[in-house]
Formats: C-alpha cells, sequence, structure tokens
C-alpha cells in the first residue's frame, strides 16, 4: 500500500503549496489523479517518489512509515518507488547517451553486471532502437527521450511507479506507446501506479480509478 | 560585441601568440646552451642590436635569454598555480553546494574569511613562511586564488541539484557521492576549466608583483617580476630596454591566455555559439 495521509508540504513553509492531501493507492492498482495545473499534485507526488520531505503528515510504503527523504531515505525504499517526470530535457542528464541513462539506475546500485541484459529487455519494451541507445539527449525527440526516461524509471523494477504528467509533451501516438509500456510492465510485475496529470479522457481510460485534487483535500479546504 | 570575424581574428592572433610563447620556453633554453646567467660586464647596458635583440641588462647578461627563462618561470608558476588553485576550488564549492545545510555556511564563511584579507597581503604571509623559491610562490598563489572558482562551482551546482535529472538520480538510488561526481562535477567542470584558464595570466601577475616586491624568487633567478625588479634602476638613468622587453612579455601571453579564455566561454555559452555561428 502506498498511503499518503494529511501531507502538508511546499517550498516555504509559511505558505505550503499542499495542505493536508490523502491519497492511498493499493498493490497492483493505478490510480490517477486528476487537478488544474498549479494546484500542487506534482509536489505530492514528489512527496510519493521520496523526493521531497513534507512539512507534516506520513507517507506509508507498504506498511513502512517514511521517516527520511532523497538521500537520507533507504536506498531499497527510494528505489521501490519509479518516477517518470513531465519534461524529458530536464530529466535526463545531457551528457549521457540513451543507453547509459537506462542502465545508469542499476550502475548506481552497484548492479553492473545486469545492465546489458536489463537494457536488452527494456529497450524494445519502450520502443527504443539500437540507433537511439548511442545518441545523447540533444540528438532524440522529446517522445524519444521519454521513452528513455520510461525505461529507466523501469530499470530496477520498483513496486510502484509515479507518472508525473508523464505525456503532457507528448503526440498522441507516443502517449499511447507509453501507455502500454507501463500497463505491459504493470501486468508483469503487479506494481502500482499513480498517474498524475489534467487530462480526464487519458485517466479515465488508464486508471483503474480517478480522484479529483479536491477530494484528496480536506472538507472546506 | 564581438562579430565572428573579429572572433576569428581574436582566437587565431591568441592561439598563435600562445604557441609561440610555448615554443619559445619549451625550445630555446634545451637549443641554445646558454647560461642566461653569465656576467659580462665589458657588455653591460647595451641597446638592442643583431647579437643582443632585447640588449643587456646591467651586469651585461642578455636579456632576450633572460626573458624566455623568466617566461618560462611565470608561465610554470601560472599554471601549476592556476591548476592546483581550480582543484582546491572546485572541491570545496562542489563539496558546499552539493552538500548544503551547516557543511555550506561552514565553507563559504572559511571562503569569507580568505576573502577578508587583501589576498597580497596573504600572499606575502605565505611565501615569508618558506625560503624564496618557486614553490612557496606556486603555493601561495595557489591558496588566495581558489576563492572565485570555489564560489562559482558552489553557485553552478546549487543551480543543477535541483534540477529533474538530479531527482532521477536519487530516484534511482545514487548516493550523495555519485550524484556528485557523475552528474554534477562533469556539468561544472567547463566553467571550472575557463577560471582556471583565465587564472593563469592573473596567477603570472601575482608571481611578478612578489618577486617585484622582494619576496618572490630569489633575485637572481630570471622570472619576470625578477627582471622588471632589477631594471627599474637602469631605467631611471634612461635605459629603457631592460624594462620595456620583459614588461612586454609579461603583457603580450596574459592577454593572450585571456583572448583564448575569452572564446572558451563564447563556446560554453549556446547563445553566443548561435551568434557566431559556432
Amino acid at each position: 500500500m502506498l498511503e499518503l495521509d494529511a501531507v502538508t508540504a511546499g517550498y516555504d513553509r509559511r505558505a505550503p503549496v499542499v495542505r493536508g492531501a490523502s491519497l492511498t493507492v493499493a498493490p497492483g492498482e493505478s490510480v490517477g489523479l486528476l487537478g488544474p495545473s498549479g494546484c500542487g499534485k506534482s509536489t505530492l507526488a514528489r512527496v510519493a517518489a521520496l523526493l521531497h520531505r513534507p512539512d507534516a503528515g506520513r507517507l506509508v510504503l507498504d506498511g513502512t512509515e517514511v521517516r527520511a527523504w532523497r538521500h537520507r531515505a533507504p536506498r531499497e525504499l527510494r528505489t521501490a518507488v519509479g518516477v517518470v517526470f513531465q519534461q524529458p530535457r530536464t530529466a535526463a542528464d545531457p551528457r549521457l547517451t540513451l543507453a547509459d541513462l537506462v542502465v545508469e539506475p542499476l550502475r548506481a546500485t552497484g548492479r553492473r553486471a545486469e545492465a546489458d541484459a536489463r537494457l536488452a529487455e527494456l529497450a524494445p519494451a519502450v520502443g527504443l532502437t539500437p540507433d537511439l541507445l548511442v545518441r545523447r539527449p540533444h540528438e532524440v525527440s522529446d517522445g524519444q527521450l521519454q521513452r528513455a526516461c520510461l525505461a529507466r524509471a523501469l530499470t530496477l523494477r520498483p513496486r510502484w511507479l509515479i507518472c508525473d504528467e508523464m505525456t503532457a509533451m507528448l503526440d498522441a501516438s507516443t502517449t499511447a506507446a507509453l501507455v502500454a509500456a507501463v500497463e505491459a510492465y504493470r501486468a508483469e510485475t503487479g506494481a502500482g501506479l499513480l498517474a498524475v496529470g489534467h487530462d480526464r479522457v487519458l485517466l479515465n481510460r488508464w486508471c483503474d480509478r480517478t480522484v479529483e485534487w479536491k477530494d484528496c483535500l480536506p472538507a472546506g479546504k | 560585441m564581438a562579430d565572428p570575424r573579429t572572433h576569428r581574428i581574436r582566437f587565431w592572433t591568441s592561439a598563435v601568440t600562445v604557441a609561440a610563447v610555448l615554443l619559445a620556453v619549451l625550445l630555446v633554453p634545451p637549443l641554445v646552451q646558454l647560461d642566461e646567467q653569465a656576467v659580462d660586464l665589458s657588455r653591460k647596458l647595451l641597446p638592442p642590436s643583431w647579437d643582443h635583440p632585447f640588449g643587456t641588462d646591467d651586469l651585461g647578461r642578455d636579456l632576450l635569454l633572460r626573458c624566455v627563462y623568466g617566461l618560462r618561470v611565470s608561465l610554470l608558476v601560472g599554471l601549476v598555480a592556476a591548476l592546483v588553485a581550480t582543484v582546491i576550488g572546485t572541491a570545496v564549492g562542489a563539496a558546499a553546494g552539493a552538500l548544503g545545510g551547516w557543511a555550506d555556511r561552514t565553507l563559504m564563511r572559511l571562503v569569507d574569511a580568505f576573502s577578508s584579507v587583501p589576498h597580497l597581503l596573504l600572499g606575502i604571509f605565505v611565501v615569508a613562511l618558506f625560503r624564496p623559491g618557486v614553490w612557496p610562490v606556486i603555493v601561495s598563489v595557489a591558496v588566495t586564488h581558489w576563492l572565485s572558482t570555489a564560489r562559482i562551482v558552489r553557485s553552478e551546482v546549487l543551480s543543477l541539484r535541483t534540477r529533474p535529472f538530479v531527482d532521477a538520480a536519487v530516484s534511482g538510488g545514487s548516493g550523495r557521492w555519485r550524484v556528485a561526481v557523475r552528474h554534477l562535477l562533469p556539468a561544472v567542470l567547463p566553467q571550472a576549466g575557463l577560471a582556471a584558464v583565465l587564472m593563469v595570466p592573473h596567477a603570472m601577475w601575482h608571481e611578478s608583483a612578489l618577486s617585484f616586491l622582494g619576496l618572490g624568487l630569489p633575485s637572481h633567478q630570471a622570472s619576470l617580476g625578477n627582471l622588471v625588479q632589477n631594471a627599474r634602476s637602469s631605467l631611471l638613468a634612461g635605459y629603457w630596454w631592460p624594462t620595456l622587453f620583459p614588461g612586454l612579455l609579461l603583457i603580450v601571453p596574459t592577454l593572450a591566455i585571456a583572448g583564448l579564455a575569452g572564446v572558451w566561454r563564447d563556446r560554453l555559452n549556446p547563445r553566443r555559439r548561435s551568434e557566431l555561428m559556432l
């Protein structure tokens, strides 16, 4: 279970972006979080991905209450959650080739030996051809780069996947391909999904249930 | 703002000057096999001629040869001191930016403390601790010139560490050390390299200043600062060449190195790159 309970978070304690938001994702479930731009859903997603320490509230991941964020969080807890960001350009280290980008989590966790085999599995799954894998981010399109970012998020086989407006910048065919890749991974591993976005049609079709942002907040907020 | 043609002229002028200087300091001493300290009082203060293109000094030593040896020492001091200062500055700046919190505050207060003392005064204090020689001057210049690099690198790292690709690395299991070495340092190295190149001429000037004050290299050893210092009394007596040529050799290579650094800076800036069609 991924459980966000009364989370208050932001970038200035005096003016939090998220106030008392709660959301639960069951194992294997896909939940769409729907809200307008600037409402705080990406900040809540960052809290769920252990990338942003909340000012108040709890995050419980598979029965373990998270007490540390970012580098301070235990590595096994951090890597239990895969994240795909909205803008692939800023989410990819410009010096790495797409192949290096995809296997970087394996290298970072000391599993370098598995890199080639995992790359051979993931590249076709997300639609990356061998000629794309040797290119750097500035040599590929946004859609191709986002495919690599999705593959990177799946490299360590996370139990939870957070897609923060993953398809907001992409055309319909790339969106369909990426959603299909996520669903294939979930079908194989039973991972839970939190898909954040403002495209109601997409989230309704993609997810088991869609939650409106206002329904995450305490009544009257 | 320079147009592409001016940019090309600046690059080639600087590159040819730096290449000529490097060739001179690397090839002349082993090829000519002459003693730059050989005294011949019968030839003292001869004006420039075919035998002595830069003339001779008040002890009859050939000034061209002494200038080449002096430039060699000044370049060595400039390059090594700039390299050491850049390594220290990059390490401190990257640690401050990447670690943040109390480590950042402590390291930047250290930078402030060093900055609060005039760096020539601090440099004089450092050379005073050792016997005169090349290495005390290098240490003196290095320990007083890492501050600006530390500030540049810290600000770059502070800006980079909030980028989503760093978040992705953290989420992918990278520790602080790996994030710093794999993602942050490679991103700041071009800036640090530029700072190092810009520092070379400054370090040469600093060496010359210390030697001019009699605190750098031993006075018999040829360095540009020592040459200018030794030529002061001759200048007052109307002999201009012992001051002019070491002075020119201090100014021209430093301008050429600064020119190359400027070209590099333009290439690092994507907006300037597109303006100059690089």
